[in-house]
């Protein structure tokens, strides 16, 4: 399948395969799409947030006393007005609701306000007194790493460390190549600003409607810090403007119920955009030195890694993270031996935390690099030492798991080799648009390069190491107007991917009715887990998918005894189950009762890392993706244009091609950023960029042509073959990027993003 | 002291505000009129993006004192009644919609594009809309949107 122009919508509702627009698409085109920040509430007051200055500090007093006095304020509250536990956290809950004793990062809450209108409520944070003593933070993993005792928390710095041995640690090869490699903290930057509106219902309990990638991991943590049973607080998913692992973590949710509780009125927080870089985790910061060893030949012998990752402050998802980032070391090839030493380590920069790609984008970064270091060392072709060294089904990766779904590193490779260059850009006469610097027209051709860089990823799809991973669906087929009708109810997060239509289709496909709708999500029905790793059309289509069953089941059943024939001898047929024999009966003569059914759905148990040698089967499934890059570099001004990013990657099952080409281009637009603009820079622990002034994301003007070619190669495990397709465009994109940059300048790009000083020679 | 506002083709007052709101908050919060977004909020983003007594703006630097007996056209104002403009059908028929955070704004910047320049070239749409940034979709598909628009609008 390659992508096909667009057209027009398909008239018949749309099942698996089907390509499909979204049923939330035409409220999002004129403007009627409620997300988090449009929410309003008779009464409402506007909460605001007073953060930490500093980097590390003592807290010796706050005094709210002029804040509480400012005409319009309904309520000032600090750590002593948390009710329940005063930390929150998915993993381990070490962040302070509010802080207390110690800020550890600029921006952590301090305390919050509600007023009645978002000016006073800011004004008033600013009235607050905060009594800090300033501490010299620890802002370096290195730093970090040899501290005795200067702790960013009592327990140490190592926030976590994997050990991965395996094969001969004393093995030695032909060649070798070694190299330092460093990625700047990243940001998800989803446009719709972190919001939500707390709505209390008189009795001592909540509903929130917020924007969140997990209703149910917030609400555990909410409810925890609230003292309050879990009945008593309600979540609902408003509309999400992105994510991409930035709404994992906490932000408004506490807050926004502690300010409603309090002021017994409706309180609704927005953060501002500067607000939000503070309001989020980011993607880890990491330093890396990775050596490969291969024979003569090419064949890859070891690896030997170490990473330092900046964790940040607080533990949010790191430990998942680190996990990941070393499992994947090798990157998808064969390789024998590996030592590698992944630290995560606590510092007071600003905490990371999930952000598509998961720990596999850094190291993606790293072992590219060295690919096309060693094919250079060995004077081979950087695809054929790809390729002759790539994972295949059955292979074992550096933690010695066995792939058992499809592995098609090779065959990628092969494909996007074969798959046509771009034309060369005219210069007579020269396409400003065309040229590094587009038009601020600074170049009519001469310094510039071109290059192609090739690099592949592999990623991990779902939750690793034994987490208990499931998603719950509630399906009901009933008859409304004549006609019968499918509710689908789960808690999953649509965050913009397409996950409703996914659904929809799944629902359609199992029950051959057309009138399908997906209602709100909420925690009125059990966990659908994160809309993270990749994981929703896996986890939560095979849960409707199960539901789906279990209601056609009941169905046939109905319709067997209507029939007097065997349930075997009956199909589901354009509203009708119709037997082998001809006879049928219509669905609404089957649908005086309703049918409903709510499952979970797990996937394969996941093992533990074995704590010495890293070894163990931790993850459920893989995806992978290759990218060739062709780019132009002026390199006399160090300005680059991306020509084109090709593309092969196995989805197993394409639910929505349209959908998923989205997907694709999005994340490779992410991964464009990565390599070329986006950085959150931290000077002595505080933020330097905290706006869309200074932290540049790809434009339209950036972002080149996508050549996808897509492999429709069954996954064992998931639903219709599907496998999660979300994430590893983002993986392989940057680290092909800089390969092509390296390829056009002869410089050796150690460090992303890349700068344009970093490219310009004698520089 | 009131604000007057001519809102897609409706006279609004606005009976108080505090001095310092901008046009884009008192679209979102005291006309009821969110379509318009609130994603940076200091003009890089082109979220907000609305039409000014025609003319392009964002809503979000625009104080609204200043729109003051202005004609504005939000992203609300697109559609003719429930007959979604040409751009919007060809946004979802696309798949230039993700989470859709950014797709007001684009909806009326490529509005205002296809005004000015019914058939676009590729590198006059990416100068036009290189104000609109979207996180989701890679562009590509806005590409597909207003390549679409632009040859239904013109037959």
């Amino acid at each position: 399948m390659t992508t096909a122009p667009v057209k027009a919508p398909p008239l018949e509702l749309g099942r698996v395969g089907d390509r499909l627009v979204r049923p939330d698409g035409v409220a999002k085109v004129t403007g009627q799409f409620e997300y988090s920040s449009d929410l309003h509430a008779a009464g409402m007051l506007w909460g605001a947030t007073l953060r930490s200055p500093h980097a590390r500090a003592r807290i010796r007093g706050i005094d709210t006393a002029a804040a509480v006095a400012l005409a319009g304020v309904f309520a000032v509250l600090t750590h002593a007005d948390v009710p329940g536990r005063k930390t929150y956290g998915m993993e381990r809950p070490d962040q302070p609701v509010l802080a207390f004793d110690e800020v550890r990062y600029q921006g952590e809450p301090v305390a919050i306000v509600a007023a009645d209108h978002p000016e006073t409520a800011r004004l008033a944070a600013t009235l607050i007194e905060v009594d800090y003593e300033p501490l010299e933070p620890v802002v370096d993993v290195d730093w970090a790493l040899d501290q005795a005792s200067d702790h960013v928390h009592p327990g140490g710095n190592m926030l976590r460390q994997i050990r991965i041995r395996r094969g001969d640690p004393n093995v030695t090869a032909a060649v070798v190549v070694a190299g330092d490699y460093e990625v700047g903290m990243q940001d998800q930057a989803f446009l719709g600003p972190e919001s939500g509106l707390a709505i209390p219902d008189g009795t001592g309990g909540v509903d929130l409607h917020v924007a969140t990638q997990w209703l149910h991991v917030d609400h555990g943590q909410v409810i925890a810090s609230l003292a309050l049973p879990a009945s008593a607080v309600r979540m609902h998913l408003s509309g999400v403007g992105g994510a991409f692992g930035g709404r994992e973590d906490l932000s408004v949710q506490i807050h926004a119920c502690m300010l409603a509780l309090t002021t017994a009125r409706p309180v609704k927080m927005v953060y501002s955009r500067e607000e939000s870089f503070f309001g989020h985790v980011h993607r880890h910061p990491v330093r890396m030195h990775v050596e490969h060893g291969a024979e003569r030949d090419g064949t890859l012998v070891f690896v030997r890694a170490h990473f330092r990752f900046d964790g940040g402050a607080y533990t949010s998802s790191s430990p998942a993270v680190v996990a990941n980032a070393a499992s994947f070391a090798a990157g998808p090839y064969r390789m024998p031996n590996a030592h590698v030493d992944a630290d995560m380590l606590f510092t007071n920069n600003p905490p990371c935390g999930a952000m598509r790609g998961f720990g596999a984008v850094q190291v993606a970064f790293a072992h590219e690099a060295q690919m096309d270091r060693l094919a250079a060392a060995l004077k081979i072709d950087p695809v054929d030492l790809r390729i002759q060294n790539a994972l295949s089904r059955g292979d074992e990766l550096i933690i010695g798991q066995r792939v058992e779904g499809p592995a098609p590193v090779a065959e990628m490779l092969e494909r996007l080799r074969a798959m046509p260059l771009p034309e060369s850009v005219p210069t007579d006469p020269p396409e400003a648009y065309s040229m590094p610097g587009g038009i601020a027209n600074v170049t009519r051709g001469e310094g510039v390069r071109r290059g192609i860089g090739y690099a592949v990823a592999m990623k991990n799809i779902a939750f690793s190491e034994g987490f208990d991973d499931y998603s719950t669906a509630r399906v009901r087929l009933s008859v409304r107007a004549g006609s019968p009708r499918v509710e689908v109810h789960t808690a999953a997060a649509e965050c913009g991917q397409g996950l409703l239509m996914v659904q929809e289709q799944i629902a359609r496909t199992e029950l051959g009715v057309d009138d399908v709708d997906v209602l709100p999500a909420d925690t009125a029905v059990g966990s659908s887990g994160s809309t993270s790793a990749s994981r929703q059309t896996w986890m939560t289509g095979s849960a409707v998918k199960v539901a789906c069953e279990a209601v056609r089941d009941v169905l046939l059943g109905r319709a067997a005894d209507e029939l007097g024939v065997s349930v075997d001898d009956l199909r589901l047929d354009a509203g009708r189950v119709v037997a082998t024999s001809g006879t049928s009966v219509a669905l609404v003569d089957l649908l005086d009762v309703p049918i409903e059914a709510t499952r979970e759905y797990r996937h394969r148990a996941t093992g533990r890392m074995d704590p010495e040698t890293g070894q163990g089967n931790i993850h459920v499934a893989f995806a992978f993706a290759a990218h060739r890059v062709v780019a132009e570099v002026d390199v006399e001004l160090g300005l680059v244009r991306v020509v084109e990013v090709a593309t092969v990657q196995d989805v197993g099952r394409a639910i929505n091609p349209l959908a998923l080409e989205g997907q694709i281009q999005g994340g490779i637009a992410q991964g464009l950023g990565l390599a070329l603009m986006e950085e959150i820079q931290v000077v002595d622990g505080l933020v330097r960029n905290a706006s869309f002034t200074d932290y540049l994301l790809p434009t339209i003007a950036d972002m080149p042509p996508v050549r996808m070619e897509i492999l429709e190669l069954a996954q064992p495990d998931g639903p219709y073959g599907a496998n999660g397709v979300g994430e590893p465009p983002a993986i392989a994109s940057t680290a092909a990027i800089v390969a092509a940059l390296r390829d056009a300048t002869g410089m050796r790009l150690t460090r992303i993003p890349v700068r344009p000083e970093h490219m310009v020679a004698g520089s | 002291m009131g604000l007057n506002l001519h809102v897609n083709g409706e006279s609004l007052h606005v009976e108080t505000l505090w001095e310092g709101e901008s046009l884009l908050y008192v679209l979102r919060e005291r006309l009821a009129l969110p379509g318009s977004k609130n994603a940076c909020e200091q003009g890089e983003c082109g979220s907000c993006s609305v039409y000014l007594d025609g003319v392009l703006v964002c809503a979000c630097l625009v104080l609204a004192r200043q729109a003051e007996g202005s004609e504005v056209v939000t992203v609300e104002g697109i559609a003719d009644g429930n007959d979604l403009h040409p751009i919007q059908t060809a946004f979802v028929e696309s798949g230039a919609v993700q989470c859709g955070f950014c797709t007001p704004g684009l909806i009326v910047a490529a509005h205002d594009l296809l005004e000015r320049v019914p058939s676009p070239t590729d590198a006059e749409i990416r100068e036009a809309l290189a104000g609109n940034v979207c996180r989701c979709t890679g562009y590509e598909k806005i590409l597909d949107a207003v390549r679409l628009a632009a040859t239904r609008l013109s037959q």
